[in-house]
Order: structure tokens, then sequence, then C-alpha cells
């Protein structure tokens, strides 16, 4: 256990850190760079939380496709390399983030998650799960048949409502983009 | 290493977020905070199902559905800069007023 809480906490000292660079460096392509190692660094956590496949995902997604997305679109506009001053909401931007971040931490400490008393972790027993008397296992040895099935049973609708959400994300961004008339 | 430490985390990531859509001036920082703030709602998904839903692991299917409408956000945001970029030659939002009234 010991060993998944040094890891834990590099990858937390590294997620807040790299963020915190993303939000404060004044050069943009610095940030996009930073803004990748943060998406990496999450990748790691999700294995932490024995997400295997959600980690995959996320390398594949975030840190190639929407990575990739943001670079162009910074190498295209070009003028934001010329540094990038804050507004003028810098403070009271600061206070609103330091107040969220104690309310939301106030109402996790307050609630009952309702939780295990420990993580249920892959190589652990079926009784662990605390649903012997139903036959279920433990789900965490292996997620990604449990995950196949939710979403082409359970969540059938979502999902094929995202389908049609990415083909109308493409054609709302190709014609945005195009050359004549508009 | 509990539920906690990964909320707070989470909430942690959500602030800083918060902090750069707010403060930033660039359309394309803005979008990148807006990425931290997905991240850091992905991690409390997952956290939560790794901890308190261990029969059913929701919180994974329904972090799948968050990934991609962050991919079509991605998308969009990124043609209506470009366009914007075109248009004025500026990324700045504090430039584009003209739908205010």
């Amino acid at each position: 256990m010991l060993s998944l809480d040094m890891a834990f906490w590099t990858m937390a000292v590294v997620t807040v850190v790299s963020a915190a660079a993303v939000v404060l460096l004044k050069d943009v392509f610095r940030a996009a760079l930073c803004l990748v190692l943060t998406f990496m660094v999450v990748a790691g956590l999700f294995v932490l939380l024995s997400a295997e496949f959600l980690a995959v995902v996320q390398v594949l997604i975030y840190a190639g496709a929407i990575s990739i997305l943001i670079i162009f679109a910074i190498m295209l506009t070009r003028d934001v390399h010329q540094g990038n001053p804050s507004n003028r909401f810098r403070y009271p931007a600061l206070v609103l983030a330091a107040l969220l971040l104690a309310a939301i931490v106030l109402v996790v400490i307050k609630t009952d998650w309702n939780q295990l008393d420990s993580r249920v972790l892959p190589g652990a027993p079926t009784e662990a799960v605390g649903a012997t008397e139903t036959g279920v296992k433990n789900v965490f040895s292996n997620t990604t048949p449990v995950i196949a099935r939710l979403l082409l049973r359970d969540f059938v609708l979502p999902f094929e409502v995202a389908s049609v959400l990415l083909l109308a994300a493409i054609l709302g961004a190709l014609a945005l983009v195009r050359e004549g008339e508009g | 290493m509990s539920l906690l430490h990964f909320q707070v985390l989470s909430a942690a990531l959500f602030a800083i977020g918060v902090y750069g859509v707010l403060a930033r001036r660039s359309a394309v920082l803005i979008l990148l905070s807006i990425e931290l703030m997905l991240n850091a709602v992905n991690i409390n998904l997952i956290a939560l199902a790794a901890y308190a839903d261990t029969v059913r692991i929701t919180g994974q299917v329904i972090a799948i559905f968050v990934i991609t409408v962050a991919a079509a956000e991605v998308g969009l945001a990124m043609a209506i800069i470009l366009r914007l970029f075109r248009h004025r030659s500026s990324v700045d939002v504090d430039d584009v007023d003209i739908m205010k009234w």
C-alpha cells in the first residue's frame, strides 16, 4: 500500500503544479505543453484507480487528439505568442476560485459517500466487493468487459446520442471554417 | 490514499480551471482551462466508481461520455477561434463584443 501512496502523492503534486503552470505561464505554447503533461499524469491516476481502459482512452483522446488540435490552434493564431496578460478580473478570480475550492472541500468532508472501508484492489477475492450473494465478481480485475456491457446495454441510448453529437460537431466545425461565403 | 484524497485533488484541479477561465484573456487559454475542469470531473467520477460503486462501475462509463463531449467541444471551439482570428486578427475575448448590447 505504501508504494501506491507514494505514486498517488507524486502524481497529485505533478498534476496540481502543471495545472497551475497552464493558467499562470505567459507563453501560450508552454502552457499547452504543461496541459499535455497534466493529461498524461491524470491517465496515471486513472491506472491507480484501476480504470485501465479509461487511462488508455485518456492518452489517445486527450494527450493525442485534443493536444494536437490545441497546438494547431496556437500555431495558426500566431499573435497569442506575444505574452498574455491577465485581464482585470485577476484578483477577484483568484478569490472566487479559492472560495469554490473551500466550498467543495467542505461539502466533500461533510457528505457521507457510502464508501467501502478500503479500496477493492484488482487481485482481491470476490467477498471483498460486498456482493457475494448476487454472484458479482470483482469487476476491477478486468474492467473493460464491464464497461462494454454497461455502454451497449444500459447506456445504449446516450451512446447513440453521443455519435450524433460527434457528427453534428464535425459538420458545425466544417461549416464554421469554410472559406468563401459568410 | 482514500476517496477524500482524490476528491480534494479533483477540487483543486477544478478551482485552478475556474481561475484560468475567469482571469485569462486569450480564447485558446480559456479553452485549456476548460479542459482542466473536465479532467477534474473525470477524476472525481472514476474515484467514486473505485471507492463507492464497486459492483457496477457506472462512473467510468459516464467519464467516457464526458471525454466524448470534450472532444466535440474542442473541435467546435477551435473552429470558432480560427474564424475569430481570421475576422479580427485577435483571439482576445475582450475584443469580441459584437453580440453585446
